[in-house]
């Protein structure tokens, strides 16, 4: 099957899961009480914003990632080719892996790997 | 008539009908022509559409389901007790009975919170979960799309389900989701990284993205023992970030349950809950899947050297099953990890994957290379 198939299974997983939640809500049973609308916290009254600060270093991991990341992208086609092209693809690899772990000590000896 | 186009594909084979678990290309081929020749092209094509589009949710639910009451037999079995045994034969139908449990349950809409993201999370990682789902080959010529990058693909897509994670705790207007969805985000995105070097092991082994392709290349012997110590290494490293990729435990610190009730999906209930809880487990498959076409030869059937008689009973196991065997061995040891394991703290999950896993992926990825130039692989 050629590649256009896959809008059919979008269209399968959007039918799906919106179909079930119509049926659900048609057999599913109303009844209104104001109490529990309320976000779960324990069972007493949130307290204050929900949508707090949160640390920073969920931050940090995400900018590492992006980096680890697109270098992830830019490997692959490499490996496929990597037969074919012989001991030149290699030695470039090594080249730019050695950069990239110089990139990760770096990182490592700025303490941006600790959770704190 | 559907059944008499299909009854009529399956009289024109050559061969007699068993020989259809072997090589499902001669079905399909069949049922094609079938209903090309019964009706117009338009028609036809909408048919095959309506076929394909119930045969994978038939395949989503089933597996679905299997995996939430086999994920309890497990547990049960590793904590000697019995599991659930009241509904059906050896308690089969138990998760059926909660799923039309929870279709019946009220669906609350929170205070507060961001309506259109919270209605459209469970869209997003089911939609996710069917687009992996087609990419997967399962047997000889039972495989829907072919892609030419169809394991850059698998992970490009899989990786979206983060998106859908995000959302739902974002939007609930709940602490414990969010906590939970940014533990989950950190989680996902970092394991992200450790996957997709396993992966390129395989790639520079097999010398193609296409899956069909890497499948073919492992006619020979599976890349697990083909690849020498690296192969093995990345096999090792893809499950342990598999396993983290899915959130599952020792490693699912994004819904804690001691600390963070349900995260992401605190606040989901009813049959929402049950898609964020099926998409997990069908995630789950999914992994397991991909390793077992990456790592243990896909469909390919166990062959040894010059054995010409063991081969040939080898042989006689279909394709089909070699498949789900592998796949399920891989989904059983993901589960004995849930079951036997403590669940790490979030600073220990980062520096096993920073620190650890990712190091030592990078070395293996040049050792397998060096390899494969030096040809000595088998």
């Amino acid at each position: 099957m050629s590649n256009e198939w896959l809008i059919l299974f979008f269209l399968v997983g959007a039918l799906f899961v919106g179909l079930v939640v119509v049926f659900a809500g048609l057999v599913a049973p109303q009844s209104t009480n104001p109490q529990k609308f309320d976000p779960y916290e324990c069972g007493i009254p949130t307290e204050g914003v929900t949508w707090l600060q949160f640390n920073v270093g969920y931050y940090l991991f995400a900018i590492l990632f992006l980096v680890f990341d697109v270098e992830t992208v830019l490997v692959f086609p490499w490996a496929v080719v990597m037969k074919d092209v012989g001991i030149t693809a290699f030695i470039e690899i090594v080249i730019f892996f050695v950069i990239l772990g110089l990139g990760l000590l770096y990182a490592w000896k700025k303490h941006a790997l600790i959770w704190e | 008539m559907l059944l008499n186009t299909i009854s009529n594909a399956l009289s024109t084979l050559s061969e007699p009908w068993w020989k259809v678990f072997y090589d499902f290309s001669s079905l399909t081929r069949g049922i094609d022509e079938g209903l090309r020749s019964s009706m117009s092209e338009f028609w036809a094509v909408t048919v095959e559409m309506l076929i394909i589009g119930v045969v994978f949710l038939l395949f989503y639910a089933v597996i679905g389901l299997f995996l939430v009451i086999a994920e309890r037999k497990v547990c049960a079995f590793i904590q000697n007790r019995l599991g659930p045994n009241r509904i059906g034969p050896f308690g089969l139908f138990q998760t059926v009975a909660d799923l039309v449990k929870l279709l019946f349950k009220e669906l609350i809409p929170i205070k507060n919170a961001d309506s259109f993201l919270f209605n459209l999370a469970p869209y997003i990682v089911i939609i996710v979960n069917f687009m992996v789902l087609a990419a997967l080959p399962y047997g000889k010529g039972l495989h829907a799309i072919d892609f030419n990058i169809g394991i850059f693909y698998v992970i490009a897509v899989s990786s979206m389900s983060v998106i859908g994670v995000l959302l739902a705790g974002w939007s609930s207007n709940s602490k414990y989701s969010l906590i939970g969805a940014m533990r989950s985000g950190a989680q996902i995105v970092s394991y992200e990284l450790s996957i997709g070097l396993a992966i390129i092991t395989v790639v520079i082994l097999a010398g193609s993205m296409q899956l069909s392709e890497i499948v073919e290349a492992q006619r020979t012997g599976w890349f697990i023992f083909k690849g020498h110590v690296p192969a093995f290494i990345a096999f090792v490293i893809y499950v342990i970030s598999g396993t983290a990729e899915t959130n599952r435990g020792p490693f699912d610190m994004a819904e804690a349950e001691s600390e963070l009730t349900a995260g992401y999906h605190t606040e989901y209930s009813g049959i929402k809950f049950a898609f964020f809880y099926l998409a997990e487990y069908i995630n789950m498959f999914i992994v397991a899947a991909v390793a077992s076409t990456l790592f243990l030869g896909g469909w390919m059937p166990f062959h040894v050297g010059n054995w010409e008689s063991f081969n040939r009973i080898m042989d006689f196991i279909p394709p089909f099953f070699w498949f789900f065997g592998k796949t399920f061995f891989v989904i059983y040891l993901i589960m004995l990890f849930k079951w036997t394991f403590p669940r790490l703290r979030i600073d220990q999950l980062l520096t096993l994957e920073w620190k650890y896993l990712l190091p030592i992926n990078l070395v293996n990825v040049l050792v397998m290379a060096f390899l494969v130039l030096m040809g000595w692989h088998f």
